[in-house]
């Protein structure tokens, strides 16, 4: 029931969480506070790595939203790399793949 | 703790201390543990268990050592802290009870308000199961035939526990008082009830809903999704299963989603099934049940009456998950 999160900051305002470990109902609240506060930079980007992740449950799926959505308030780039297609298939699903499109586009065409 | 309680826990320990330390074989290792859980039973702390070791020994022994007295007083003060923890967790353990209380309170409420009732229908035959894997439910179904029409809705909410049941307990209130509900196309009631979501439910929290009305008259069946979990068509004339085409955005990711409509005409035989089936348990190295095994389970089932083969399918699917489920279940089966 561990993750550790590792936060790097890639340029000015370009961050880069990896997330090694299981996101479940006890880790969430840290991956929220680790994400949450860096999409609320104003024209940032930011990427999840989701490649060490071993697990995933509906609670991290809710802190993923969460992101999004503040990203896309804050036009802020957010894109989620290293997903599984089982991951990816419920992302597609659920319409989080269009919202996170939507998250690359708003922040990109800020930037342009 | 009382003189009155207290006496006869020093009698009993100063008894087997005494028997004890005059004996050179081995000690009667029952009577010790039985003792030892007696006093643990009736709420003795560490702390406390020294101090009743050090007046027993001081009944035992005429002339003590003053030196081990005083170490045992020691002890006693060394032990403070963990009699102060020890305190604290069988305060934990009320409190934990208290809410346990709370939380079968509220879930016999959440089961009284949301059990989903199958109405009874000419045109077909309709069976619904739904299991929380915890005491409240995240998932939720509706199904009402007023004649004209069978309105039929599934939902799941993403998140566990008691944040979803509460979410879940909003949405029903919500539907039942949507205006356009009585008549209204599932894409509009989809657009309605993402408003309310949207607005009223922690950013962190979203909705996967199926919405779909069959039609008797026409025999046409319509459906949207809101992010759900595709459920599967069985053609009769086919002998077929396809997945209910549907895609849309979740209920409550933004303020104004728009969703889609799909219709395919039922022919006699046909079979719906809608599921939520824990999709939001997402497993990265474990191997989770594919959607062909599901339909292979409801292949060898579909032949029982509806409500006979959803109970089927879910006891194969608790079979395939070692009797229990991760997250809620709910399917539901419309035999036409």
């Amino acid at each position: 029931m561990n993750i550790s999160i590792e936060r790097e900051a890639k340029g000015e305002k370009l961050y880069l969480v990896a997330v090694e470990g299981e996101i479940d109902v006890f880790t969430a609240p840290e991956l929220k506070k680790g994400l949450l506060p860096l999409t609320e930079v104003e024209d940032g980007e930011l990427i999840l790595d989701l490649n060490e992740t071993k697990y995933m449950d509906s609670t991290a799926l809710g802190v993923i939203v969460a992101a999004l959505k503040s990203a896309v308030k804050h036009n802020c780039r957010f894109s989620v790399i290293g997903m599984t297609p089982r991951i990816k298939r419920l992302f597609e699903i659920t319409g989080l793949m269009d919202l996170l499109t939507r998250a690359q586009i708003s922040g990109g065409s800020a930037n342009d | 703790m009382g003189t009155m309680e207290e006496e006869p826990q020093l009698a009993a320990y100063r008894d087997l201390l005494a028997h004890y330390v005059a004996q050179s074989s081995e000690p009667n290792m029952e009577e010790c543990e039985q003792l030892s859980e007696y006093l643990h039973e009736h709420g003795v702390s560490p702390d406390d268990l020294v101090e009743l070791h050090l007046d027993a020994l001081k009944q035992i022994v005429i002339n003590p050592d003053r030196v081990i007295l005083r170490s045992i007083d020691f002890l006693i003060k060394m032990m403070s802290g963990y009699g102060r923890d020890y305190r604290e967790h069988q305060a934990l353990k009320n409190r934990q009870k208290l809410l346990d209380t709370e939380i079968d309170v509220a879930a016999e409420v959440q089961k009284a308000l949301l059990e989903g009732k199958v109405p009874s229908c000419s045109f077909a035959d309709i069976g619904a199961v739904s299991v929380p894997a915890k005491k409240m439910s995240g998932d939720y179904y509706r199904i009402v035939n007023d004649g004209k029409r069978l309105a039929v809705t599934i939902a799941d909410i993403v998140g566990k526990g008691i944040p979803a049941a509460m979410c879940m307990s909003m949405i029903k209130y919500a539907m039942d008082s949507l205006p356009e509900n009585k008549s209204g196309a599932p894409s509009a009631i989809l657009s309605s009830l993402n408003r309310v979501v949207e607005r009223n439910v922690d950013p962190s929290m979203f909705i996967t809903m199926f919405y779909s009305v069959y039609d008797p008259e026409t025999h046409i069946f319509s459906n949207s999704s809101a992010g759900h979990e595709p459920g599967f068509y069985y053609s009769a004339r086919e002998n077929r299963f396809v997945d209910l085409e549907a895609r849309g955005l979740s209920l409550g990711l933004t303020p104004e989603s728009k969703y889609r409509e799909w219709a395919r005409k039922i022919w006699p035989g046909d079979m719906i099934f809608l599921l939520t089936d824990g999709v939001t348990e997402i497993r990265k190295d474990h191997d989770f049940i594919e959607r062909k095994q599901i339909v292979e389970i409801i292949r060898k089932s579909m032949h029982l009456p509806a409500s006979r083969l959803v109970r089927h399918v879910m006891y194969e699917l608790k079979k395939m998950q070692k009797c229990s489920f991760t997250d809620d279940f709910t399917f539901i089966a419309m035999k036409f």
